[in-house]
C-alpha cells in the first residue's frame, strides 16, 4: 500500500506513460471509447424513457376509453346491426362488478367525433370550439392544466346544473383582449349564457384533445342538448397494479351483458387500451435500456481487454527494460506493480475522460431536442452506474494488467537482457 | 570478498545437458582487479552471472562481503544485487527513455532514496565520468563510450561492494577501450572490486590479476603488472 502512495512510484509511472506516448495515447482510446459508448447510449436510452413518460403524464397509464358501436351477432331475438347506447347508470354497474376500476370518468362531446361544434359568442366575436360535458372526476384520469385563477367543474356545478364553462387557451385568445381577464365573464354557447370559470392550458400530445375544447357539467350538457342519460363514452382509469388487459376485457364483458349483446360479440363495445399502448411503449425503452447495457458492458469489456492487449505488447517491447530494472535492483513485486499501477491509472484517466465526453454529448443531444416534439427528457444516469462503470473498468483493469505483469517478471532477468 | 567453492553449473537444452561450469573455486579480496579470459563459449559469462546473482548455480556455494548466497529466490536476488553489486554490461543497457542523470539515479529508486538525493547522487557520479554536462540527454544522443561511461556512472551509484562488467569494451573501438579501462583502473585505485570478463588481452593486461577459463575449469590464474590505460588515452 506505500507503494501507491509514494511519488516515487508517480514519477516512474508518469515517465514511462508520459514517454511512451503511442502506446499511452492507444491504451486511453481504447477505454475512453467503451466507457464513452457506455456513457451515451445509456443515457440515451434513458433519455427516451423519460421522455415517453413525460409524453404520457397528463393521463393515468393504465386508463383506456371504452365506448359503444353497433352489434355484429344476433343475440337473445335482437336482430344484427343494432346501434348501443351507453347509459349514465353503467358507471355505477362497472364500478360494482370490477374492483380493479379505480375511477370512471363518463363524458359527452359535440364536435368531437361527430355533430358539429358550438357557436362560441362574446359581443362582436364569434368562433366554433368543441364542448364536453365532464364530471370533475375526469381531472382524476386526465390532469387538466388550468390557469390561476380559474377551476375545473366541481361537485355543485354537476348538482345545481350550472351554467359554467371552462374555455380552451385559443378560445381565450379569440374573444377576449390580452389584458382581459376572462374568469367570471359570460359567453354564449349554442345561444346560451355561461359563465367562464377556467381557462385550461392545452398540454400537446394527449390524442384528440385540443386548445379550443370547452368544459361544462356533464349535468347542463344534458339539459342544453336534450342527451338524457345518454353517455359518449367512458374514460376508465385501472388501479395502478391492476392488469390493464384483463380489465379492458371485463369492461366489455360487463357492458355487453347490460346492454344484450352477444358475449362473442367483438364489435359491439369500441375500446382504446392507453395502458396497453404504454406498456408496449415502455417494453421498448425497457428494451432500449437493456440493449444498451449490453452494448455498453461489451465495449467496456472491449475496452479493457485491449488495454491488457496493449500492456502485453508493452511488456514484451519493455522486456529489455524491465530486465534492466531487475538487474538494477526492482523485485519482481516492484515490476509487476509498476505495469499494474501503470494499468490502472490509465484506466481511470482515460474513464473519467469518457464520462466527461458522454456526459458532454448527452448535453448536447439534450439541448438541442429541448424544444422539439422529440420524446426524450433528461437524458441522465445515475452517478451510481457511472461509479459502477468506472469500478468494474479498474477492477478488470487490475486482472487483466495481472497477465502480462505476471509474464513480466515469469522472464528470468538475464534473458531478458539477453534480448534484443 | 568474494568466495565459491566448486561450482558446477550446465544448461538444459530438451533432453541434451551443457555442462558449463564444471567445479570453478575462486576467491576475490576486496580492492582486487579481476579479469576473467577465455575463448568464446567457455563459460565466462555465466561465471559472472552466478556471482552477479542474475542466474543461478547448480552446485557448490558462493559467500558475498560473508554472506553465503543460498536459497535464492526472485525477490532475494534483486535486494542483493541492488545492495551489493554494480553490472556494466557489453551492450550498455540504458533505459531509452530516460536521461543519462535518470538512468544514473535508477540503482537508487530501487535502494529507496529519495528524489533529490537521487539527483544529486546522480550528477555527482556523472561528473565522475566526466559527462555532467550530458546529464539531461538521451542515450540516443550519446556516443558508444558516453554510453558506457553513463553505465559505470549508473553501477557505481549504488556504491556496490563488486563492480562487474561484461564485456565492457565489446562494443567500443580500441582507443575509447583504452578511455573506458582508464576509468575503470581510477575507480579500482579507489577501492574498489572489480571483475571483468573480456577475451582481449589487452583488456586483461591492464587488470591487476587473469583468471583463465577453459572447458569450464579454471586453467591459469596468476597476479600481472597492470598496463595503465592513461598512456594510450
Ligand atoms: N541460457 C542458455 N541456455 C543454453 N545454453 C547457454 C545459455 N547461455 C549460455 N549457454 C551456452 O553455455 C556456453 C557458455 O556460454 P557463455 O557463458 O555465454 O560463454 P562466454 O561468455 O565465455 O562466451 C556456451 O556454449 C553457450 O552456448
Ligand atoms: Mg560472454
Amino acid at each position: 500500500m506505500k507503494f501507491i502512495f509514494s511519488s516515487n512510484t508517480w514519477q516512474e509511472i508518469f515517465g514511462s506513460i508520459g514517454k511512451n506516448k503511442t502506446r499511452t495515447a492507444i491504451t486511453v482510446i481504447g477505454v475512453l471509447w467503451g466507457i464513452f459508448i457506455y456513457i451515451a447510449l445509456a443515457g440515451a436510452a434513458k433519455g427516451l424513457d423519460n421522455g415517453f413518460e413525460r409524453a404520457f403524464e397528463s393521463t393515468a397509464m393504465n386508463s383506456m376509453f371504452v365506448w359503444a358501436q353497433s352489434t355484429s351477432m344476433p343475440y337473445e331475438g335482437y336482430k344484427t346491426g343494432r346501434s348501443l347506447q351507453l347509459k349514465l347508470s353503467d358507471v355505477n354497474t362497472l364500478k360494482n362488478r370490477i374492483p380493479e376500476i379505480q375511477y370512471i370518468a363518463p363524458r359527452n362531446a359535440k364536435g368531437v367525433f361527430g355533430g358539429s361544434q358550438a357557436a362560441v359568442v362574446r359581443g362582436q366575436k364569434t368562433g366554433n370550439a368543441p364542448v364536453y360535458g365532464d364530471f370533475p372526476i375526469y381531472t382524476k384520469i386526465a390532469t387538466k392544466k388550468i390557469y390561476d385563477g380559474g377551476r375545473f367543474i366541481n361537485d355543485e356545478d354537476i348538482e345545481q346544473a350550472r351554467k359554467v364553462v371552462v374555455i380552451g387557451e385559443r378560445t381565450q385568445k379569440e374573444i377576449f383582449e390580452e389584458d382581459e381577464n376572462p374568469i367570471g365573464e359570460f359567453i354564449r354557447v349554442d345561444n346560451i349564457y355561461f359563465q367562464i370559470v377556467g381557462v385550461h392550458k392545452f398540454v400537446p400530445g394527449g390524442g384528440f384533445e385540443s386548445d379550443t375544447d370547452m368544459y361544462i357539467p356533464y349535468s347542463t350538457y344534458k339539459k342544453l342538448y336534450n342527451t338524457g342519460e345518454n353517455v359518449d363514452w367512458l374514460t376508465i382509469a385501472a388501479y395502478d397494479d391492476a392488469d390493464v388487459i384483463q380489465a379492458e376485457k371485463d369492461v366489455k364483458a360487463v357492458l355487453k351483458s347490460i346492454h344484450n349483446v352477444n358475449p362473442e360479440d367483438e364489435r359491439a363495445i369500441g375500446a382504446f387500451n392507453l395502458g396497453e399502448i404504454f406498456n408496449r411503449i415502455t417494453g421498448f425503452a425497457k428494451g432500449l435500456t437493456f440493449l444498451s447495457l449490453i452494448v455498453g458492458i461489451a465495449t467496456i469489456l472491449a475496452g479493457v481487454i485491449s488495454i491488457g492487449n496493449i500492456l502485453l505488447i508493452s511488456v514484451k517491447e519493455r522486456t529489455k527494460e524491465l530486465g534492466i530494472r531487475r538487474a538494477l535492483g526492482a523485485t519482481p513485486k516492484e515490476v509487476r506493480n509498476l505495469i499494474i499501477l501503470e494499468s490502472v491509472f490509465l484506466t481511470v484517466i482515460s474513464g473519467i475522460m469518457g464520462i466527461v465526453l458522454g456526459a458532454l454529448v448527452l448535453y448536447g443531444i439534450d439541448a438541442a431536442t429541448q424544444d422539439t416534439d422529440m420524446p426524450y427528457t433528461n437524458p441522465t444516469l445515475p452517478i451510481s452506474y457511472v461509479l459502477g462503470a468506472l469500478g468494474i473498468m479498474v477492477f478488470l483493469g487490475t486482472l487483466i494488467g495481472l497477465i502480462p505483469a505476471q509474464r513480466a517478471v515469469s522472464i528470468k532477468p538475464i534473458d531478458a537482457l539477453r534480448e534484443e | 570478498m568474494i568466495e565459491i567453492k566448486d561450482l558446477h553449473k550446465s544448461y538444459k537444452m530438451g533432453n541434451n545437458s551443457l555442462h558449463v561450469l564444471k567445479g570453478i573455486n575462486f576467491n576475490v579480496k576486496e580492492g582486487e582487479l579481476v579479469a576473467i579470459m577465455g575463448s568464446s563459449g567457455s563459460g565466462k559469462s555465466t561465471l559472472l552471472n552466478i556471482l552477479g546473482m542474475l542466474d543461478v548455480l547448480d552446485e557448490g556455494s558462493y559467500t558475498l562481503d560473508g554472506v553465503p548466497i543460498v536459497d535464492l529466490n526472485e525477490t532475494k536476488a534483486a535486494k542483493y544485487r541492488n545492495k551489493f553489486l554494480g553490472f556494466i554490461f557489453q551492450s550498455f543497457n540504458l533505459i531509452n527513455y530516460k536521461s543519462a542523470a535518470e538512468n544514473v539515479a535508477l540503482p537508487l529508486y530501487y535502494q529507496g532514496v529519495g528524489r533529490k538525493e537521487r539527483q544529486e547522487k546522480a550528477l555527482k557520479y556523472l561528473e565522475q565520468v566526466g559527462l555532467k554536462q550530458w546529464a539531461g540527454h538521451l542515450p540516443s544522443e550519446l556516443s558508444g563510450g558516453q554510453k558506457q561511461r553513463v553505465a559505470i556512472a549508473r553501477a557505481l551509484a549504488a556504491e556496490p561492494k563488486v563492480l562487474m562488467a561484461d564485456e565492457p569494451t565489446g562494443a567500443l573501438d580500441s582507443k575509447t577501450s583504452y578511455e573506458v579501462m582508464d576509468l575503470i583502473q581510477k575507480i579500482n585505485d579507489a577501492g574498489n572490486t572489480i571483475l571483468i570478463v573480456t577475451h582481449e588481452p589487452d583488456i586483461a593486461d591492464m587488470c591487476k590479476r587473469i583468471v583463465h577459463l577453459k572447458d569450464g575449469v579454471i586453467v591459469e590464474d596468476k597476479i600481472v603488472d597492470q598496463v595503465r590505460a592513461s598512456q594510450y588515452v
